[in-house]
């Protein structure tokens, strides 16, 4: 196989771009071509590591060419390259919203950092090593601590030592799991540890491991109930950078969750802690949109949208039975580009009108009506309105728990489907459709601007629109990734050489 | 000895503990910083202490001759260090630009960006 250079290459663009935009620092035109010519450049490469997996089913790359028990492996099977293919759009997108969003003497210093955020992402869904995995998610954190705190004002403080001080401990306790697997194991490659999970010694205590690296996957995905960093934290920073972590920073904790319980699968224990996860999720639907309920800030209640609709990708995961995870991938790929469009729509939003507060705003369907659209296809797939991608996506999830006799978990996910509705319901009765009467009167955004703000959201609502109406080639995609997930012998295979 | 260090790890993380929780943002920074150091401790335990020999191969042969101390959690140990320096770093900037901006490094009175505060108004704006 002599293609498989190609799985590197995400990775590789994103750090030629880094290295590019921080050495035109001084010129911020020529930063701007960097970084606009590194998204098309990440996309491009995510488009064929996706190309190219479809062909192989596994591209393993050694680091370093050393064998994989003893040195670092890239591994991409169906669902990371599917993951990386949404870093990749979602990347793009928000790199040409953020030439307007961002105010220009601070693009110099969001456009490197913003690639060191989407470097951790594509690192992280790259990796085949546990070690290697941590290291990404810090690459990652202290890209989203820098992009939270960038603008220094009194809320932006607030929101990032909140966010700070849980996803620290998080952090900490991966590696804590880390430091006991390898103790039990002696091995940190994902492939090895799945492999040799079935010929530990009788009085392991895997299950404490297994438990800790659970709740720190959950804090990253903001589970209940550790979810309350993100409303703490998400509504407080820039536009930008709130739009591509609610897409990608919780989803990176449910892919290595995913990643964590097929690949490590002891019957008895994941079952136990699966039941927890069953229960955390069943809540964090409910809770979360029970949060936005009384949210008057447009990107508060997204923010609680987020924590509810990741419990249902982990209820998803929770049901443990091939047609769940189908509606788990299908949902996680719904949600990442619903998510980033709601936030650059409510970026417009606070550009025009001048507030993200729901009691201020008003008019909108008549003094922008197109922003009305762009809000209405994001919102109501969202919650699951037909024919829009989140009605599929919920349909799938529903019948996963009805065929497996999850009743109560059913009865939340519709009650959280309603108040879902009931939110956005909200934001349109306020933001869009009432005639309030007098608006301040703000200086008006130019043609050029305008459009480099709508065509991303425009892209995102494209993608939405063919999930919706050509829902089979989704869900196709995600069958292939859930038979790589169920069946963790081929990866075992793939990377070690030996069944 | 590897009993004796699980339990001085295990005060370790007592005692970063109890500093994490303490609504005093610089004893949470402490809490943190030992909660790195006594992470790294425990990797160090992880790997079994069985030899304090530098794992080097002598010139000429191609494996240790003597059996040499676990080379894989020192450099598990390393990285480690390097990242959470790093995020200490961050945190002790982020609570010092707190204390220059509002005085104060008590977190009960960061809250002008929840809803309900009386601090709200002037965030909402």
């Amino acid at each position: 196989m002599n293609n498989t250079w190609v799985a590197l290459l995400p990775i590789l663009i994103c750090l030629i771009t880094i290295i590019g935009c921080l050495i035109s620092w001084p010129w911020p035109f020529l930063q701007k071509i960097v970084h606009i010519a590194g998204a098309c450049f990440f996309m491009m490469a995510t488009c064929t590591v996706f190309y190219a997996v479809s062909s192989s089913n596994y591209l393993v790359v050694s680091i370093g060419n050393y064998p994989p028990p003893f040195g670092i492996a890239v591994v991409i099977d169906h669902l990371s390259a599917l993951m990386l293919l949404l870093t990749g759009i979602i990347a793009m997108s928000v790199a040409f919203y953020a030439l307007v969003d961002i105010p220009a003497r601070k693009q110099a210093y969001f456009f490197p950092i913003f690639w060191v955020l989407v470097l951790g992402i594509c690192g992280a869904f790259s990796t085949g090593d546990l070690f290697n995995l941590y290291v990404w998610f810090e690459v990652m954190l202290i890209a989203s601590f820098v992009l939270m705190v960038m603008g220094n004002s009194r809320a932006q403080l607030e929101g990032t030592i909140k966010y700070v001080a849980l996803n620290l401990v998080a952090t900490i306790l991966l590696l804590v799991a880390i430091a006991l697997l390898y103790g039990i194991t002696g091995s940190l490659n994902m492939a090895a540890l799945a492999a040799q999970i079935h010929q530990l010694p009788e009085d392991h205590f895997l299950w404490v491991v297994i438990l800790i690296l659970a709740l720190a996957f959950a804090i990253k995905s903001a589970l209940f109930p550790l979810y309350f960093w993100l409303p703490a934290s998400y509504h407080t920073t820039s536009v930008s950078a709130s739009a591509i972590f609610a897409g990608m920073l919780t989803k990176v904790g449910v892919y290595a969750l995913l990643r964590l319980f097929t690949l490590i699968y002891i019957p008895e224990i994941n079952g136990a802690i699966l039941s927890l996860l069953l229960f955390s999720s069943g809540m964090s639907m409910l809770t979360g949109v029970l949060g936005a309920a009384s949210q008057f800030n447009f990107r508060r209640i997204l923010s609680f949208h987020i924590i509810s609709q990741v419990g249902y990708i982990v209820a998803g995961l929770a049901i443990f039975k091939p047609a769940a995870f189908i509606a788990a991938i299908f949902y996680m790929v719904h949600h990442i580009i619903v998510k980033t469009n709601l936030f650059l729509v409510s970026g417009v939003v606070k550009k025009m009108k001048g507030s993200f507060n729901l009691k201020r705003l008003g008019n909108l369907y008549s003094t922008e009506p197109y922003l009305a659209i762009l809000f209405f296809i994001p919102a109501f797939s969202l919650a699951g309105l037909p024919p829009f991608s989140g009605f599929w996506a919920k349909l799938l999830i529903l019948q996963a728990a009805l065929a497996n006799q999850h009743l109560i978990l059913l009865v939340a996910a519709l009650t959280a489907s309603f108040l879902t509705l009931y939110s956005m319901l909200k934001i349109w009765g306020h933001a869009f459709w009432r005639a309030k009467g007098a608006d301040d009167s703000r200086p008006s955004l130019a043609f050029s601007e305008k459009a480099i703000l709508i065509i991303p959201i425009l892209f995102l609502i494209t993608m939405t629109l063919l999930i919706s109406i050509f829902p089979n080639l989704l869900y196709q995609e995600a069958k292939l990734a859930m038979n790589q997930l169920v069946n963790p012998q081929d990866y075992i295979q793939a990377v070690l050489g030996v069944a | 000895m590897a009993l004796f260090s699980c339990f001085v790890i295990g005060t370790l993380f007592t005692i970063s503990i109890y500093l994490l929780l303490s609504p005093n943002l610089l004893r949470w920074l402490l809490g943190i910083a030992l909660l790195s150091s006594s992470v790294n401790l425990l990797i160090l335990i992880a790997g079994r202490m069985v030899s304090e020999v530098p794992p080097f191969i002598e010139r000429g042969y191609l494996k240790p001759i003597q059996q040499v101390a676990n080379p894989l959690p020192q450099a598990l140990i390393l990285t480690a260090i390097v990242i959470g320096f790093g995020l200490l770093v961050f945190a002790l900037i982020l609570v010092r630009k707190i204390w220059q901006r509002t005085g104060n490094v008590d977190s009960y009175l960061l809250h002008s960006s929840e809803v309900g505060s009386n601090k709200a108004k002037q965030f909402y704006e």
